[in-house]
C-alpha cells in the first residue's frame, strides 16, 4: 500500500491528510498517479502541486511504488 | 544551528545565543518574521503554520548548507516555527555572521528568499472572514530568482 500525504489547501479539498492505497498496475510514476487521482480530485492535476516522493522532490515525473510515501504539496510559503 | 520546533521562541535570546557561538566575527545580521496584525486591510487573529517535517528538516538543512558554501561565513543560525501563532508572534528568525557585514546581510537574505519559496510550510490566516491559506506572492518568485 502507497500512503499518500496532503498538505495545506490540499488536506481541505481531498478531506484528509492521508490516506493508504493500493496503486493501479499501470501507476508507475507520478504523472500516472496524478492522472488517476485528478478524475476525482482534479485540484491535484494543478501544475503549481509539486510531489514529493519518500519525502524527496525530484525534477520530472519519478516512479511510485505502493511502498512509497506520496506527498501532494501546494506552492509553499515558509519564513 | 537549525532548529524547526512548535513551542514559541524569543529573538533576543535566540540573537544574544548566536553572538556566543560567533565570538570573534566582525559581523552578525539577523532577521526576525512576525505573524503580521492585518493581511490585505483585514485584521488577523491567527496563524497556523502546517509543515512536512521530513522534508522540512531536510530543506531548511540544504538552504543553510548552501549558504555556508556561497558566503563567508562564521556561523548561521534559522530557527522556524510551526502549529498555532497570534499576531506578533516571531514565525523565523535567521541569523548570519561573517567577518565583514556584506556576506552577513547577502547570506540572511538569500536564506530568507529560499525559505519563503522553498520551505514545505503552509500558511493558515484567521480573520474576520473566516481562515485563508497564504501562498507565495509573485514578489516572493522573484526575489527567489535573484540568486540563480
Amino acid at each position: 500500500m502507497a500512503r499518500l500525504l496532503f498538505f495545506g489547501r490540499l488536506r481541505e479539498s481531498v478531506g484528509t491528510e492521508a490516506l493508504t492505497a493500493s496503486l493501479p498496475g499501470h501507476v508507475r510514476d507520478t504523472k500516472a498517479l496524478r492522472a488517476w487521482l485528478g478524475s476525482e480530485h482534479p485540484e491535484l492535476l494543478d501544475s503549481s502541486i509539486r510531489i514529493a516522493v519518500n519525502a524527496e522532490l525530484v525534477p520530472g515525473d519519478p516512479p511510485v511504488a505502493d511502498e512509497d510515501e506520496i506527498a501532494f504539496l501546494p506552492p509553499m510559503s515558509g519564513g | 544551528m537549525i532548529r524547526i520546533e512548535a513551542r514559541p521562541f524569543d529573538p533576543g535570546a535566540e540573537l544574544a545565543a548566536f553572538a556566543d557561538r560567533v565570538a570573534g566575527a566582525g559581523a552578525m545580521v539577523s532577521f526576525t518574521g512576525l505573524v503580521r496584525g492585518q493581511s490585505d486591510g483585514a485584521q488577523v487573529s491567527g496563524l497556523e503554520l502546517e509543515h512536512y517535517p521530513a522534508l522540512t528538516e531536510k530543506t531548511i538543512a540544504a538552504i543553510g548548507e548552501e549558504a555556508r558554501k556561497r558566503f563567508d561565513l562564521a556561523g548561521l543560525a534559522i530557527v522556524h516555527r510551526h502549529g498555532a501563532m497570534a499576531p506578533g508572534d516571531p514565525i523565523v528568525f535567521v541569523a548570519a555572521a561573517a567577518e565583514h557585514r556584506r556576506a552577513a546581510f547577502e547570506a540572511v537574505d538569500y536564506m530568507m528568499d529560499r525559505l519563503k519559496t522553498e520551505a514545505p510550510f503552509w500558511k493558515r490566516e484567521q480573520g474576520p472572514q473566516g481562515a485563508r491559506w497564504i501562498e507565495a506572492r509573485p514578489a516572493d518568485l522573484e526575489d527567489r530568482a535573484r540568486w540563480g
